[in-house]
This record gives structure tokens, C-alpha cells and sequence, in this order.
């Protein structure tokens, strides 16, 4: 309840600051300019700094919102207020078309990708005749609530913040969620969500669209409030400083965007009132100062000002699962299929290089199947081909008797294929209950205006009771709510089989389970693992402990250079010519 | 349209496009040895051209303090940097470097800076002013995060745009300038009046390329600069400096950005500002080449020019907005092809 104290008391003070008598209107003005910059800012936040997508076109998105609103308020006489839903539609179409090619541009081709529309939009707007090309658009009527014109900066100070205060909750509320919880996880490349069900590309530009909106929503605002909207304040330059508000403040937090916009309003506005006095000229030379500022800022404290403000309050309580919430529903129970999976003449080629060549493998519903080989055989990746993460070069898959090969990873982990992974993809400042949860995105349906309203609880609390209850499973109930990143790395291991079980799977993809294990956690583990194949789960591992694996294990499959080159029974492997040779070398 | 026009856009799209390949190899350099996407290179065009200009009319630029300024921040902030550690050598070369050669050039600025002066001095003095601070820019702000990702590096160095630009506007004005041409030569190639400042852009820019290539192809050093940029600690282990690497690299980007701006100055007016435009479309070519070939960034430089010269023709209003929306598909491209699975980074 703490957050929410000091949000109500900082809300309180806000009204106070409107409501006593004497406070200076300029006061009332910069907290205009900083609420309408927290808008973009706090939606920067998400695209940014959780989202791991960096953009400085989103002042952009300001003048789809200002410049619909401003033709349709002067040109067409509609109501600001019917004019809002229209202003966001364009913004939130212009986001769509933009973002569909933005999310696919990679690494640092995101960021050049959007200063390029950046520019060309701002130089757009300075074109078009209907958009009043450079001179802008005047004229535009005031916002008003029945026969009340806002036209007092004053008043429209209670519908900004208002608004901010939405917009900051409703973030807060969906990065809390499950869709937040995919959004949080593409930051580290997205692998690991999209192996559970996160369509990647879905969500970020569910995220880009929503940042967007955010940003739209402050352009419209802006234009009933500067009653004129021209070229400017949607160029490159606004685009960077939004950037800089997100980053100054904390761009890994939603607050941080507006504590970031009310430092960089505040000193953008001292500055401009400074500087021209101490440099003797009347140049405007405040970006000198952010250019600055924002250098200092990645030298010295690359996650902002927010984790200093934030250390100066009590921590909030970690996410918790609830104790009371009904369990999920598990997949139905399905007549076995033999074999449960099958490939046929699997191959994959990297260039010139053969990974996998001509891999035919079969295994039973129940069955434990070993998957051995000395180090690059081509065992990670049958498991890539198997889950989707790579399409094979030829050569089939099928899991209970229909075609996977070449299907997109969240189709096949739908159908009940759930893996962990050799090299831990968890997300380490996230609790381990979040990472575990992660694994059951599959079973929960709200969506992003759910989330945003928190409508989405007893879902959620069914999808963290059913995390908790896998991690008591696995015998980690005591980590539930450390980060992931500080378990042993052989825990960590052992958090990604929990995540795998969230899906409810069919067949378990072990990529070497056992690595870092000591020897009584190696114990547990064979336990664990014992007890799914009596509940009737189908398990395939890669794993180079071979006493682990020989108590274990039905059945073993020997890779050597992407072929197979041994099958059995373990006692038959362990003194099969070719394996022997494969491992010691010896000629056969 | 008839063929001299034709011929006339051609000729401009070229000229224009060499500029564009300098700046596009100073970028493509500056990432490969330091993986900083390097938007302020267009700030040492401008620093470059208004140093030329004012060093025509006789003026001492305002470059000449400001390397000064440069040099003293990147000694102050590295003396508290090294502050546990340092020698009194080190520093004493630290001042050197940073406290005394400004202060030599802003010296000889003041003997040589005379409205009679000849365009060969005023060129050096321009490099003298203007080289250094690519270095000094280096030190201050990215040498701390050297090991940082890209992204955080792309981002510090659109801090240190912003920074240079109003450095700029406050040393410079708001006022446009214009120099002399270099070369009052000229003459008729059929229809078409070809003047020696064009002639000069090609070949300056030719000489550059060149350079650069055997630089990087043929000398130790250049080829240890390369190293840097593939592996940082893999560099370091086997003996190369890679601190200086990046001032190198950064001290060939301001020149070749100071050259740019010699070479444009006398064709156009140059605003504190014209930099950033023009080092953008420079950098439309290095996306083209991927960050790291010089030829195709060169070629594509040259096309960027001839989008750009056609395009203000037939559409004038939409130049700017056709030449950056063609950098989307590239980057589409150019993100398409580098598809991979993250399993074993």
C-alpha cells in the first residue's frame, strides 16, 4: 500500500498547488509543459526502457495527435473532446504502419530507423498546405466541460494531470501484468519468452502503438492548450529531449519518466533564462547543457535519477503469489500418440556448415530420452529445429502425429513442447516467481486494455499461484522472491524447468539440466524428473554427466557431428565402438 | 528536361556526393575501431567550414577557443579520472597534450590570421583548429564508456551533438558564412561549365579513400585500429593501445569532417548547424555499406547525392523527407539480413 500512499499524497499536492491562492501562474504554466512531457516521457519508458526499443521519433507522434485535432477543431468546428478519440485513431494508425517496419529493424538500425521518419515526418509537417506548412495551424478553440472554457492555463492544469496520473497508473498497472511481463522479457533478445508463447513482433508493436497513443494524446493536449500548433515542437530536437527526460530520469521506470520531464522542464527553463544573460548573447544555449547532462548521465548513473529517489522510500513488497486464487486449468488429457515425437531426416545447414545432417529419432509417450555428444554434435540445435526457434534445411518433425518443422515457436509450445535452455535465459533482476510465471503466458488471455485497467487480477493471481506452486515443485519455495540472477548458476537451471512446467507440457526439452548441480541437487533433480515420467511426461535431455544420464534414461541417442551415430538401450552405449571413438577418440 | 540540366544534376549530385562519402567514411571508421555511431561528425563539417571562412576574412574563428576549452575539459576531467592513479609524467604529458598544444595553435592562429593570408595556411591552420578536437570530444565523453553497448554509446553521442551544436551557435552565431572558392579554374566539359572547386572535391575525396584504404590494408598500425574494433579485450591482451586507437580514429573523423567543410564553404552557406543534415546523409551511405565497407559506402554516397540533386528538382519541397525516408528500407534490409539466434553470444 506504501506506492500508492505517496502517489495519493503526491496527487494531493498537485490539486493544492491549483486550489491556494497566490501561487505564482508560472509555476502553473512549467507544470503544464512538464505534465504534457510526462506523457511522452512515460511512454518512452515503456518503449525504451523496458522494451529495449529507442526512439527519437516520438515528438512525431505529438503532431499526429496536435495536427488532427487542430484541422478538425478549426477547419471542421468538431468538439476537442470528439476530436480526442479521432486524434489517437490517426496517431494510433501512423504507429501501426510505422511500427510494423520500426520493430523489425535490429540492433542500432532501431534507433537510426526512427530519427530517419523522425526527420522526414518534422519536414512533412513544414510541407503540407492542409497542415499550414511551416506557419502552422492557429485558432484552435480551448478545451471546455459544459459551458466552461478552459482558456485559464489553470484549468487545463487538472485535465493534464489527470491525465499524467492515468497514464501513470495505467502503465504501472500494465507493466504489472502478464502482457508487461512478455514486454520485460524482450529486452534480453526474446528467445526464452518467444519459446513460450510471446509473439515477439506482437508485442513489440503492441508496446510501440501504446507509446505512441501515450505521445498523441500529449500532442493533443498541447494544441488546446497553446491554441496554435506549427512544425517545431515536433522535430528531431523535441524527439531527443523526451529521450534525455527518459533517460535522466530512469528509463527502466515508469515515475522516472516523470521525474525525468520535471527536472529537464525545470532546467530547460532556468537555463533559458540564464545562459543568454551569463554568455552576454541571446542565444538560446541550453543544449549545451543537455547534451551534457545527457553524457553524464550514461557515464555515471546509466539508470537515471529514479533508483536514488526510489532508495530514499521503503522497497515495495515483492510481487506475491496469492495463496487462495482456483488453479489453472491443465491441458486435456490426450490419448498417447506413438511416438510422441518423431524426426525424419532432419537436417540443418549454416552456410557451408552441416549442424545437424539426416537425424532420424523417435520417441514414446512416458519415455526418458537421452541426447549425448561431444561439444558442438548438433544437440542444441535439434532442440532450436524442434521448438522452432530455427527452420530445418530438410527433413520432418512431427509431435502427436502432425507436422512442427518451420512452425513459429509460440504455435509449438502450444501444442505442449516447453524447453530450457544450455546457456540460462532468465531475466536476472526479475524475481524468480516472474520468471517462472513467464512460463504459463500461454494460459492467461487479457489483454493490453485489461491490463491497463487492472482488470486482469484473478488471472493474474492464477497464473503466479501456478508459478508458485511449480517452484515449490522443484524445490526452490525459499527463492521465490530473490532475483534470478542471484541463484547459483546449477538454480538458475533448475528456475528454467519450473518455467518449462508452467506451460503444462506434453514432452520436456532438458538442454544439460544438470550442469552445476552438486551432487545432492543432482539427486533431487533425478527425483523430480522421476516422478513427471510416473505423471505421464515425455522428456528429452542433452546432458554430459553420464551416471546422471544412464540412471535415468530410457533410451540414448548419440550425435557426432550432426549425425547419429549410435541408439540404445545405456548398457549397449556404453560399449558401442563408434561412441567410444567419438568420445576418446579411439580409431573403431 | 534537356540535357545540360540533366547534365547540370548529375554534376551536383556527384560534387555533393563525394562530400557525403567523406563524412560516410569518417562514419564507417569511427564505428569499426569504436562502435560509436558517430552522429556529431557533421558538427566538425560546420566547425570546419566557419573556421575556413573567418580564417578568409582575416578573423581569429571562435574554433580557436573552443579547441582551447575542448582541451582543458578533457585535462580537467581526466586528471579527476585518473586522480588515484596518475604520475606526475603522466600528467605532466597530459598537459601537453591538452593545455599546451591549444594554447600553440591559438598562438599561431593570432601571428597567421591576416585577410591577405593564403588559402594554403588558412587550410592547415583549419586542421589545426578543427583536428584536435575529435580526440579531446573522445576523451571527455567516451572513453568512460568505451565498454558500453552501442546503444548507450549512440545515445552519448547524440548528448554530444546536441552539446557541439550550441557550443557552435555561441561561438559562431546564427549568422551563415561563405569563403572564397579555393581555385578560380574552370572550364567547359561540352555543355556543361565544370569548375575547379568541383574538380578539387573529387580529387580531395579520392586522395582520402586511398589513404584510408592503405592505411587500413597495408600499414601495422591501421590494421591494429581494425583489431580493435572486432575484439576490444582480445586487442588489449595482444599489446594494442586501445584508448589511443580511439583517438585516433576519432582525430581522422574530425579532420576528414574539417575537410568536408572546407570543400563545401565556398559552394554553400554554412550555418552553425548545416553539419547535422549533411552528416546524416553521409550516414545514409554508411548504413548502406553496413557500418564497415568503405567502397560501398562511397558509391552509395554518390547515389545519395544524385536521389538528392533529382529530387530538388522534381519535387524541391520533399528533398529532405525523400532522401531520409530512403534510409528505412535500407535499415530493413540491412536488419533482414543480419537475422540470428542469440543461443551462443
Amino acid at each position: 500500500m506504501r506506492p500508492r500512499l505517496i502517489l495519493a499524497l503526491f496527487a494531493v499536492g498537485l490539486a493544492l498547488l491549483a486550489i491556494i491562492p497566490g501561487v505564482p501562474p508560472f509555476w502553473i504554466t512549467l507544470l503544464n509543459n512538464i505534465g504534457l512531457a510526462a506523457l511522452v516521457a512515460i511512454g518512452l519508458v515503456v518503449l525504451t526502457g523496458v522494451g529495449g526499443m529507442t526512439s527519437f521519433g516520438q515528438a512525431a507522434f505529438c503532431g499526429f495527435g496536435a495536427y488532427t485535432t487542430a484541422i478538425l477543431t478549426t477547419t471542421y468546428g468538431l468538439s476537442p473532446w470528439l476530436s480526442l478519440p479521432v486524434a489517437l485513431a490517426v496517431t494510433g494508425v501512423a504507429a501501426v504502419l510505422l511500427g510494423l517496419i520500426t520493430v523489425r529493424l535490429s540492433g542500432h538500425y532501431l534507433p537510426l530507423g526512427t530519427l530517419a521518419w523522425g526527420i522526414s515526418l518534422y519536414f512533412l509537417f513544414g510541407k503540407i498546405d492542409l497542415l499550414g506548412r511551416n506557419d502552422g495551424i492557429s485558432g484552435i478553440p480551448p478545451l471546455s466541460i459544459g459551458p466552461w472554457s478552459l482558456i485559464d492555463p489553470k484549468a487545463t492544469y487538472w485535465v493534464i494531470w489527470i491525465f499524467v496520473l492515468l497514464a501513470g497508473i495505467g502503465t504501472s498497472n500494465l507493466l504489472s501484468s502478464r502482457i508487461g511481463r512478455a514486454i520485460r522479457a524482450l529486452r534480453r533478445g526474446g528467445v526464452a519468452a518467444e519459446s513460450f508463447g510471446v509473439e515477439r513482433m506482437r508485442v513489440k508493436l503492441v508496446v510501440f502503438v501504446y507509446a505512441a497513443l501515450l505521445a498523441g494524446l500529449s500532442g493533443w493536449l498541447y494544441a488546446h492548450l497553446q491554441r496554435s500548433v506549427n512544425p517545431t515542437p515536433f522535430g528531431l530536437g523535441a524527439g531527443i529531449e523526451y529521450l534525455l527526460m527518459a533517460t535522466f530520469g530512469g528509463a527502466g521506470h515508469v515515475w522516472g519518466g516523470l521525474l525525468g520531464a520535471g527536472v529537464v522542464v525545470i532546467l530547460k527553463d532556468a537555463l533559458q533564462r540564464i545562459l543568454p544573460a551569463a554568455l552576454g548573447s541571446d542565444v538560446q544555449a541550453e543544449t549545451i547543457v543537455f547534451g551534457i547532462v545527457l553524457v553524464a548521465t550514461l557515464q555515471i548513473a546509466r539508470e537515471g535519477l529514479w533508483p536514488y529517489l526510489a532508495a530514499l522510500f521503503p522497497a515495495p513488497s515483492p510481487i506475491a503469489a496469492p495463496v487462495d486464487a482456483k488453479p489453472l486449468v491443465r491441458r486435456a488429457a490426450a490419448a498417447d500418440v506413438s511416438p510422441l515425437l518423431e524426426s525424419e531426416g532432419l537436417s540443418k545447414r549454416f552456410g557451408g556448415i552441416i549442424a545437424v545432417n539426416d537425424v532420424s529419432v523417435a520417441i514414446a509417450p512416458r519415455a526418458i530420452v537421452g541426447l549425448i555428444g561431444p561439444n558442438g554434435a548438433g544437440k542444441s540445435t535439434i532442440f532450436n529445429l524442434i521448438t522452432g526457434i530455427l527452420t530445418p534445411t530438410s527433413g520432418n518433425v512431427r509431435f502427436a502425429g502432425e507436422p512442427i518443422a518451420g512452425r513459429r515457436p509460440g504455435d509449438i509450445a502450444r501444442r505442449g513442447i516447453a524447453r530450457t535452455f544450455q546457456h540460462v535465459k532468465l531475466m536476472p533482476e526479475m524475481s524468480v516467481l516472474e520468471n517462472v510465471a513467464l512460463g504459463a503466458h500461454l494460459r492467461g488471455r487479457s489483454g493490453v486494455l485489461a491490463s491497463v485497467l487492472h482488470l486482469e487480477r484473478a488471472e493474474e493471481g492464477r497464473l503466479l499461484a501456478e508459478a508458485a506452486r511449480q517452484i515449490a515443485r522443484v524445490g526452490l519455495a525459499d527463492q521465490v522472491d530473490r532475483p534470478a540472477g542471484s541463484l547459483p548458476l546449477g538454480q538458475q537451471r533448475i528456475v528454467e524447468i519450473a518455467r518449462a512446467l508452467c506451460l503444462d507440457p506434453r514432452l520436456l526439452l532438458l538442454d544439460e539440466p544438470a550442469a552445476g548441480l552438486r551432487e545432492f541437487e543432482k539427486r533431487m533433480l533425478v527425483d523430480l524428473l522421476n516422478h513427471l515420467r510416473a505423471e505421464g511426461m515425455t522428456m528429452l535431455l542433452v546432458e554430459h554427466d553420464m551416471s546422471f544420464v544412464m540412471g535415468l534414461v530410457d533410451r540414448i541417442v548419440v550425435l557426432d557431428f550432426g549425425n547419429k551415430i549410435a541408439e540404445g538401450a545405456p548398457a549397449a552405449i556404453k560399449a558401442d565402438p563408434a561412441v567410444l571413438a567419438a568420445y576418446l577418440g579411439a580409431e573403431p | 528536361m534537356d540535357s545540360v540540366i540533366f547534365l547540370f544534376l548529375v554534376q551536383d549530385g556527384l560534387v555533393n556526393g563525394a562530400i557525403y562519402a567523406l563524412l560516410g567514411i569518417a562514419l564507417v571508421l569511427v564505428f569499426a575501431v569504436t562502435r560509436i555511431i558517430f552522429i556529431p561528425q557533421g558538427e566538425f563539417v560546420a566547425y570546419g567550414g566557419l573556421t575556413f571562412a573567418l580564417l578568409s576574412t582575416g578573423t581569429i574563428p571562435g574554433t580557436a577557443w573552443l579547441l582551447a576549452v575542448f582541451g582543458a575539459a578533457a585535462f580537467v576531467v581526466e586528471l579527476w579520472r585518473s586522480r588515484h592513479v596518475t604520475t606526475a609524467r603522466k600528467v605532466l604529458r597530459q598537459f601537453a597534450g591538452a593545455i599546451v598544444l591549444p594554447a600553440a595553435v591559438l598562438a599561431l592562429t593570432w601571428l597567421l590570421a591576416r585577410p591577405d593570408q593564403s588559402v594554403w595556411v588558412n587550410l592547415a591552420l583549419t586542421l589545426a583548429i578543427v583536428a584536435p578536437m575529435g580526440p579531446y570530444v573522445y576523451r571527455i565523453a567516451f572513453q568512460p564508456l568505451a565498454d558500453a553497448s552501442v546503444l548507450t554509446l549512440f545515445i552519448a553521442a547524440i548528448g554530444v551533438h546536441l552539446s557541439m551544436v550550441g557550443l557552435g551557435l555561441v561561438f559562431f552565431g546564427a549568422e551563415g558564412l561563405r569563403a572564397p572558392a579555393l581555385t578560380s579554374v574552370s572550364f567547359d566539359l561540352g555543355p556543361l561549365p565544370v569548375s575547379g572547386q568541383n574538380i578539387a572535391v573529387f580529387a580531395v575525396t579520392l586522395i582520402m579513400i586511398a589513404a584510408l584504404y592503405l592505411f587500413f590494408d597495408r600499414v601495422l598500425y591501421g590494421k591494429a585500429l581494425r583489431a580493435t574494433a572486432i575484439n576490444r579485450l582480445g586487442a588489449r591482451l595482444v599489446g594494442i593501445p586501445t584508448a589511443a586507437a580511439g583517438q585516433i580514429a576519432f582525430a581522422l573523423a574530425s579532420a576528414l569532417g574539417a575537410v568536408s567543410g572546407i570543400l563545401i564553404v565556398p559552394v554553400t552557406t554554412v550555418y552553425y548547424d548545416t553539419g547535422f543534415l549533411i552528416g546524416l546523409k553521409g550516414f545514409v551511405a554508411a548504413i548502406v555499406g553496413a557500418l564497415a565497407s568503405y567502397p560501398v559506402t562511397a558509391v552509395a554516397a554518390l547515389g545519395v547525392g544524385l536521389v538528392e540533386a533529382f529530387a530538388s528538382f522534381y519535387a524541391s519541397n520533399f528533398k529532405e523527407v525523400i532522401v531520409f525516408l530512403l534510409i528505412v528500407p535500407v535499415l530493413l534490409w540491412r536488419s533482414l539480413q543480419t537475422i540470428h539466434i542469440e543461443e551462443d553470444e
